[in-house]
């Protein structure tokens, strides 16, 4: 039933111009970014070689591609998730699930799982590049496998805390202009934690920090489970605000 | 019809508050296999409450709902089962084709893979989608939408059918069909219907039940309420009129009115019905009777009158009595 809901729910991303003009310009922004580490990397190459132990091909171009690739995507996955409740809410179109004999979690786990398919997919296109680098040179496979297990696991909290905004609202573009909000304020959260007693705190709270370490092949449990809390708190919230529309007073 | 006393749809002492609004006060009633269900109220009477309960898109107050003896709010997976509902707006995907978008009702209803071909096509027919089965939901006619949404709601074969106002925007003769289809449904499945439009309920309706203000002031078999709608008054026409003391003196006539172009109205006691004796006599006479007709209240009328009357009389609700 979960596979119904996220069938239907890539399919009506695909029906609507949203999802292929979000693939097309994502990929456009991400094509430039690449190209320049890989300018780049090709002018330092000379003198790289003279170094001892020097940073290899994954480390100048990959690592900072998926770097910007999350700050893109901050900007790209509210727009994916705004209308996946609020706009069956405004069209009223919410009571055929709810009447269906489905539980709430199951039109919940659905829709995530839907935006997830569509994630992937967008993780695939960009994965072509690094791996078009394969014509000419060698990856470090672990630490690409690091870099999209964390972008992956970024864009599935970006998504479910989307999700959840999406649940609170019949107004598409609230749901996306607060999901923006709470990404970017959990993301520049440590900004502040130098100055504050509580700065640890702010410091385990912040998304980047967590992506970062991922990011640069460090593959800590604490930030897998970061991520996976992450990911059921929003969730478990989005149930429980649409298991609330029943009891509306 | 084939009614039985197998009882669907129970509901038990529901109240349901907004805040401090009360929407519905402590309702009971019950819907048997095989009976059509009039829901009759004027707006505001807490009809859509009452069926966003009954098909758990609302949690009541207070009280219990059963569905097919299981309670909606203890098993709502299991109950829902036996639901098809149509809510007053249509809940349909405008972006997929008819069929795509009946393929994933069917799937969500958990009709077995291998019959879902064989229900689409048949749910297709009966409510004649078949022609516009590649086309977008959202650029049909409002009258194809509907009948989109009758189809959502029937298609898993549902033990109760729920339908808010399901003839709205569909011309005359889709409407005829969508109730001949209503009717067939009331053979063996129950049906639910909440209407405006107060014909529709005697045309296809068992039993009437009319609300108001989250109160029922009525519940009526269709046969009971055509009974209220007879009335105890003639309109006659004359074309050398007699005296209105003449028409007085008719046993049984109460009182006469005098109307325009040689019309008049007799009222008389239920029980005599002078329309005999007054041809008789005007034949005699040389009144030159033209026309003469009982006349019949409308639904309309009755409605109203049950709806202010009953609450005159409702004395645990002095409040709204005198609100009325």
């Amino acid at each position: 039933m979960i596979i119904t809901i996220a069938m239907r729910e890539v399919h009506s991303l695909f029906l609507s111009p949203l999802a292929w003009s979000i693939l097309a310009v994502t990929q456009f922004i991400m094509g430039y970014l690449f190209l320049g580490q890989l300018d780049m990397f090709l002018q330092i190459q000379s003198r790289l070689v003279a170094l001892n132990d020097a940073p290899g091909l994954t480390e100048i171009v990959v690592t900072p591609l998926f770097a910007n690739a999350a700050l893109i995507l901050l900007l790209v996955i509210p727009l994916i998730t705004m209308r996946i409740i609020s706009e069956e809410r405004r069209t009223q179109t919410l009571s055929l699930l709810l009447s269906a004999p489905i539980s709430v979690t199951e039109i919940i786990l659905g829709k995530f799982l839907g935006v997830l398919i569509f994630i992937a997919i967008l993780l695939l296109l960009i994965a072509l590049m690094p791996f078009s680098l394969l014509l000419g040179g060698t990856l470090d496979y672990g630490m690409v496998a690091s870099a999209f297990l964390a972008l992956f696991l970024l864009l599935a909290s970006f998504a479910s805390a989307g999700l959840f905004m999406s649940t609170l609202t019949g107004q598409p573009t609230i749901a996306a202009i607060s999901t923006f909000g709470v990404l970017l304020m959990l993301w520049i959260i440590d900004w502040s934690a130098d100055f504050s007693e509580a700065g640890s705190v702010f410091s385990y709270l912040s998304i980047l920090n967590h992506y970062r370490s991922l990011l640069e092949g460090v593959f800590k449990s604490s930030d897998i489970v970061y991520y996976l809390l992450f990911i059921t708190t929003f969730l478990t919230l989005a149930i429980r605000r649409l298991n609330a529309d029943r009891l509306q007073y | 019809m084939a009614e039985t006393d197998e009882i669907l749809v129970s509901v038990d002492s529901v109240s349901r508050f907004y805040g401090a609004l009360c929407a519905v006060n402590n309702l009971s009633f019950n819907i048997h296999r095989g009976e059509v269900l009039g829901l009759l109220g004027p707006n505001g009477a807490g009809k859509s409450t009452i069926i966003q309960m009954i098909t758990g898109n609302l949690s009541p107050s207070f009280g219990q709902i059963k569905i097919n003896n299981i309670d909606i709010l203890d098993h709502p997976k299991k109950a829902k089962q036996y639901i098809g509902y149509l809510p007053e707006h249509p809940p349909i995907y405008k972006e997929s084709t008819v069929d795509e978008y009946l393929r994933f009702c069917v799937k969500l209803h958990r009709v077995k893979s291998n019959e879902q071909d064989e229900t689409i096509k048949v749910v297709k027919e009966r409510c004649h989608l078949t022609s516009v089965e590649n086309r977008l939901i959202g650029n049909l006619s409002k009258g194809f939408q509907q009948r989109i949404g009758i189809a959502q709601a029937i298609i898993h074969s549902p033990a109760v059918v729920i339908l808010d106002e399901p003839t709205v925007g569909l011309d005359p003769i889709q409407i005829r069909e969508i109730r001949a289809l209503i009717r067939e449904l009331g053979e063996d499945h129950s049906v639910i219907l909440s209407t405006h439009i107060l014909p529709e309920v005697t045309t296809t309706c068992d039993r009437v039940l009319i609300i108001n203000k989250g109160d029922i002031v009525l519940t009526e078999s269709t046969e009971g309420l055509q009974k209220r709608m007879q009335s105890s008054s003639l309109s006659v026409g004359f074309l050398q009129a007699p005296t209105i003391n003449e028409l007085r003196a008719f046993p049984g006539v109460d009182g006469v009115e005098t109307l325009q172009d040689g019309y008049f109205r007799i009222h008389h006691n239920p029980e005599i019905d002078p329309s005999e004796a007054l041809v008789k006599k005007s034949v005699e006479q040389q009144w030159r009777l033209f026309e003469i007709r009982p006349e019949q209240l409308s639904l309309e009328e009755v409605f109203v009158d049950i709806t202010t009357e009953e609450l005159n009389h409702t004395h645990q609700e002095p409040t709204e009595a005198v609100n009325s």
